[in-house]
């Protein structure tokens, strides 16, 4: 949106994503979960945890998807026109494939973090797992055993989403020189 | 500003297949072209010389809709007689594009797609062509320009001449009524500007129509029907091969030609 023509869209992006990654997403969760009922919109924690990090990773999302697609030289724009492409057609078939693999390492820097991050919902009464395990922990007093057993799981969850970038970024790259 | 008035004449009464008048265009407050008047005949090679910065690539940016002109009237062969002085329709835009195709310095090839899967892009997703048709007329074209064997290669796997050619390729395999080609060599290393240049020449003698913008005098001399010199966004002085670049009437042509031909 921030690359559209229309100067209203890309204003509303670019406010949209400064807001977003300006302001913690600790804050952005206690705005929406604490914050809305006083305007009156209750949102159960779920519901609210989901919301927050969906439109936190968004923010981060689009920024990095925008700077691949201006990352493609403007040379392959003018190819695509030049063969009567369209500039929608030109995106799909041209500019986001090779966007795409430039996006890949920072794309999957920004989920690791969400994963990561996911242990602050318990701050607005998820019960995910971070939760689970203070409260375990608090009942059996083996505190180092389940925080160090917490880090591991998250550890193998951010282990799989790795390999899954290091599949894609060679999947992506057969067709640069090495 | 003095013009010659291009190609008069010299094939009869035939229509042209593109015709250029007073076409300008500025970018901001540097005025790059200045009202260009332009023919081109069915069948004819025009090269367009001038020192960088001179607009001929400008021109030839237009003609292909990667620039949008402030004022001027174009037209190619079937597309529409566009008058950019006025507003222009984006749906015109694209249907004066599609009467031309664009050979670019640095080829500008898809790298994320194959030699074939490069050259078929075009006349299967904007041509609606069924893909074995477009696939048969590849693989014919790329083996009259030496690559048969290269279609399921990468472009990073390819030497400057063969990107090339497979650029041009590219652009022939759209079946365009004009061929322009921007300074097509001026990226290559010195031996492989040959290889192009060949392909280039059996294009002018296969009938197509060219507008060529270069840097290389003997070449433009040999395939060239006319030559345009341009300076400063205006065509100084245009004519015959022979005249033009032999015995050039216009002191700013002369100068170029005579730096061009002893550098040193």
């Amino acid at each position: 949106m921030r690359l559209s023509r229309n100067r209203l869209a890309s204003a509303v992006a670019r406010v949209y994503v400064s807001i977003i990654r300006g302001t913690p997403l600790l804050v952005q969760l206690f705005v929406i979960f604490y914050g809305l009922p006083s305007i009156g919109v209750v949102i159960p924690p779920w519901p609210s945890a989901i919301i927050a990090f969906s439109l936190n990773v968004a923010g981060y999302a689009a920024e990095i998807i925008r700077a691949a697609i201006l990352s493609v030289p403007k040379g392959q724009w003018e190819a695509g026109h030049t063969i009567g492409m369209s500039r929608t057609r030109t995106l799909r078939r041209i500019i986001l494939p090779q966007a795409a693999r430039v996006s890949v390492p920072p794309l999957s820097n920004t989920f690791i973090s969400l994963v990561k991050d996911s242990s602050l919902a318990s701050l607005i009464l998820v019960s995910e797992m971070f939760r689970q395990a203070q409260e375990i922990a608090a009942f059996s007093q083996q505190f180092m055993m389940l925080y160090l057993e917490a880090a591991l799981v998250y550890w193998v969850f951010c282990l799989v989403l790795s390999s899954g970038q290091s599949y894609l970024e060679k999947r992506l790259d057969r067709y640069v020189a090495h | 500003m003095s013009h010659t008035e291009p190609t008069a004449g010299r094939s009869g009464q035939q229509s042209n297949l593109l015709t250029v008048s007073g076409l300008s265009k500025a970018f901001g407050e540097n005025v790059v072209l200045e009202s260009i008047d332009l023919a081109v005949q069915p069948g004819q090679v025009t090269a367009l010389i001038g020192p960088s910065g001179s607009g001929k690539t400008t021109v030839l940016r237009c003609l292909n809709g990667l620039e949008t002109p402030d004022g001027g009237v174009v037209s190619i062969a079937d597309g529409p007689s566009l008058d950019f002085s006025g507003q222009v329709k984006a749906k015109d835009l694209s249907a004066l594009r599609d009467q031309s195709a664009m050979v670019f310095q640095h080829y500008n090839l898809f790298p994320h797609m194959t030699v074939l899967e490069n050259v078929i892009e075009g006349p299967v997703q904007v041509k609606k062509q069924r893909k074995a048709d477009a696939v048969r007329d590849a693989e014919s074209l790329l083996a009259r320009v030496g690559l048969a064997d290269k279609k399921d290669q990468y472009p990073f796997e390819l030497s400057g001449g063969q990107q090339q050619r497979v650029g041009i390729v590219r652009a022939l395999a759209l079946k365009p009524a004009l061929l322009l080609f921007d300074e097509p060599t001026s990226a290559l290393d010195p031996e492989l500007v040959g290889e192009v240049l060949g392909v280039i020449k059996e294009l002018a003698d296969g009938q197509w129509t060219m507008v060529i913008v270069t840097h290389e005098l003997a070449f433009a001399r040999e395939v060239a029907d006319e030559v345009v010199f341009m300076d400063g966004g205006v065509v100084v002085e245009s004519g015959h091969p022979d005249t033009v670049l032999r015995a050039p009437k216009e002191e700013r042509t002369q100068r170029f030609v005579q730096r061009l031909l002893n550098p040193f």
